[in-house]
């Protein structure tokens, strides 16, 4: 019965790592359902909000290890702090202008290109956008706090503690992200439904041609969705850089992204959101269970070998389309 | 005016089907040959076969394997650094429990045991490719470098979790481990890249490298016309894992002489590789070298140029090398997607011309 609930919590702290995925992989089906390009950069996006936002909450001046590496000067910060929602507002802003850049200067030379040339040049403007934060506001781990609730929740303790005999630990973060990852799923979707421009997306990532062909301008929307999944990078890269601290380590959720896609399918918001969940909870189990077995450290790779093992058997994911390409 | 065909008669298939069928670009290579081997050995020393012409080689070989999987047979892969760990890790436990038998010889056998391995991770690339492999190569990545640390077999059971190389002789030179001299461990390098370009060119250009590059290009054509995409892709895994293996293990062997497998081949390494044949030029061997020597050569130039003689600190070095890496990437791919390999065979074919061009 012990184990049961151990089990049973683990799961739990699962279910909210998985958000955490299913909030990063939401920001690559967005980018390859419009414009079919795969962004391997969507990790370093999330990174690069997270250096951004906290660089300008605490007034630090960018570019200042260069600045004064070459001038000799010796800045580092302005000497005041942003409120957190202006900060916010302000980082938002940073990714649109980041999007509007990404689209004239990379993908527009790529237009008809090979998918898998796109992915590589993805690659390469993770590295790029990865050195550019580091030079803007220096590579060392920050912390990010932007008002959300944190630590284990007393509440949610004491109530399971009477219902079951055993105490929950929740992370209050964990819940609000659960929260906030649903409000911003909730509006995509009405966005993606309702808007003039959200209809002009699908119309998009059906097809290019007939898009074209109806006046909708492809390049305003690939601004757009790339504006879109850098807010959403923006809201993950909160999330996880309140929860771990603001770090290189933060581009590698990317990584993990990629068999949470796997499993859900590349081209399906409720797939990603499905699909972290089940290798949330997936990894977290196999850790608790397996993992002292055979030396712990299995959350690594237990990800990917699970999609790997998927793939044989379902290549298309739980709910993607059928249009993959089989052998 | 040199660099021309004319007056350079072929009176048989095997003449005209040379690798270098220009007789000035057949003595260049000749005498590239011969400097590398004759003059190099003699004149190098500490600094230049530790920063600059042992990695290149090394990665030089790297790059052939993954050029073979991805540059012709179209297969893309994350996993080299995880193929590479397994040279590494091989090597080091034949080194250890059969101490009495030439490394060389460890080094051919650690690439087979790659090679193993990688037709293993390559099994899934008969339902899928695209993207789909290239994640699939990442389980391989992620799950190898995960069990080089946690089994403590393949270390040998040393507290520190690390793999170093012990001292071996070749010919009464040591070339492995603290006393190899500069000049041993850059022939030995030398002699493999030399043997692997050699094999990679002459297996691309047979049957085999046919077949690959007709997998690449279009599989379902290539079943069609009687190619079996199973040996295909597999023999391509089997290959290109092989040369990344013996690469692998020169690393680790020759080169590093110890080393912690997250640290030396995680992922970065494979992107690394990567990055290699996307600058050098996919689907070409010299490509493979160029592209190797650039992104040696790079590190080594910035460091030289910012920190040596600007004074910056080393950490903005390696960022801003990071950003030029990226852009790089990226600029390749706009402007030359078969990369330097592509702009010097163009400088060839202007050459031809010149200087009469009309």
């Amino acid at each position: 019965m012990d184990q049961l609930i151990f089990a049973s919590e683990v799961m739990l702290n699962g279910l909210m790592t998985g958000v955490m995925y299913a909030l990063v992989a939401l920001g690559f089906v967005l980018i390859f359902k419009a414009s079919g390009v795969f962004n391997y950069a969507q990790g370093v996006l999330a990174l690069f909000a997270a250096l951004t936002l906290v660089g300008i909450q605490n007034g630090q001046v960018p570019f200042a290890h260069l600045i004064n590496a070459a001038f000799g000067t010796s800045l580092h910060h302005f000497g005041w702090t942003v409120p957190s929602v202006l900060a916010i507002a302000l980082t938002a802003l940073v990714m649109v202008g980041l999007a509007f850049l990404i689209e004239k200067l990379v993908l527009q030379h790529l237009v008809g290109q090979e998918p898998i040339i796109l992915f590589m040049a993805t690659i390469g403007m993770a590295y790029f956008l990865e050195g550019l934060g580091d030079v803007m506001w220096g590579a060392d781990i920050k912390t990010l706090d932007v008002g959300l609730p944190q630590g284990i929740s007393e509440s949610i303790e004491t109530v399971t503690d009477s219902w079951f005999g055993y105490g929950y630990f929740i992370d209050r973060l964990d819940i609000w992200a659960t929260v906030i990852a649903a409000l911003l799923v909730a509006a995509l979707v009405a966005f993606a439904q309702y808007t003039k421009q959200g209809r002009a997306m699908r119309a998009v990532a059906d097809d290019h041609q007939a898009a074209l062909s109806v006046g909708i301008s492809l390049r305003f929307i690939w601004v757009m969705v790339w504006s879109i999944a850098g807010f959403v990078a923006l809201v993950a890269g909160i999330m996880w850089g309140t929860k771990s601290g603001v770090q290189f380590s933060l581009s590698l959720i990317a990584l993990k992204a990629l068999p949470v896609l796997m499993l859900g399918g590349f081209t399906s918001i409720p797939g990603a959101i499905v699909g972290g969940l089940i290798i949330g909870v997936g990894e977290k189990l196999f850790e608790f269970s397996i993992g002292p077995m055979v030396g712990g450290a299995t959350e690594n790779w237990f990800a990917y070998v699970l999609a790997l093992l998927f793939l044989v058997f379902r290549p298309q994911g739980l709910f993607g389309e059928r249009i993959i390409e089989r052998v | 005016m040199l660099y021309r065909e004319a007056g350079d008669f072929k009176t048989s298939y095997r003449d005209d089907s040379q690798t270098f069928p220009i007789k000035l670009e057949r003595w260049g290579y000749y005498a590239v040959v011969a400097v590398a081997f004759g003059i190099v050995p003699f004149v190098i020393n500490d600094y230049w076969a530790s920063a600059v012409l042992v990695p290149f080689l090394i990665y030089a070989i790297a790059a052939i394997g993954l050029n073979v999987l991805t540059g012709y047979a179209g297969q893309v892969s994350l996993g080299t650094g995880g193929f590479m760990a397994v040279g590494a890790y091989a090597v080091y436990k034949l080194m250890t429990a059969f101490p009495d038998v030439s490394l060389l010889i460890h080094v051919v056998l650690a690439g087979a045991i790659t090679a193993v391995v990688g037709v293993l991770f390559g099994l899934p690339s008969l339902r899928i490719k695209g993207f789909y492999l290239a994640v699939a190569t990442l389980a391989a990545q992620f799950f190898l470098v995960w069990l080089f640390n946690k089994v403590p077999w393949f270390y040998n059971y040393s507290a520190s979790g690390q793999i170093t190389a012990p001292t071996r002789t070749f010919m009464e030179q040591a070339i492995s481990g603290p006393a190899a001299s500069a000049s041993a461990k850059y022939l030995v390098c030398l002699v493999f890249a030399f043997l692997v370009a050699w094999m990679a060119r002459n297996l691309t250009r047979g049957s085999i490298g046919r077949r690959w590059m007709a997998i690449r290009d279009m599989d379902i054509a290539a079943e069609i016309i009687g190619v079996n995409p199973l040996t295909a892709k597999l023999s391509a895994f089997a290959v290109s894992s092989f040369f990344i293996g013996i690469a692998g293990a020169l690393l680790f062997s020759v080169y590093l002489g110890a080393a912690e497998v997250g640290e030396a081949f995680g992922i970065n390494k494979s992107f690394l590789v990567l990055f290699m044949i996307i600058i050098g030029g996919l689907g070409s061997i010299f490509g493979s070298f160029a592209g190797a020597a650039f992104l040696v050569l790079l590190p080594v130039l910035l460091k030289n140029l910012l920190v040596g003689n600007l004074g910056w600190p080393t950490d903005l070095a390696a960022h801003i090398e990071l950003m030029i890496v990226g852009a790089l990437i990226v600029t390749f791919l706009i402007v030359e997607p078969h990369g330097l390999a592509r702009l010097w065979s163009l400088t060839k074919e202007k050459l031809r011309l010149w200087p009469f061009p009309h």
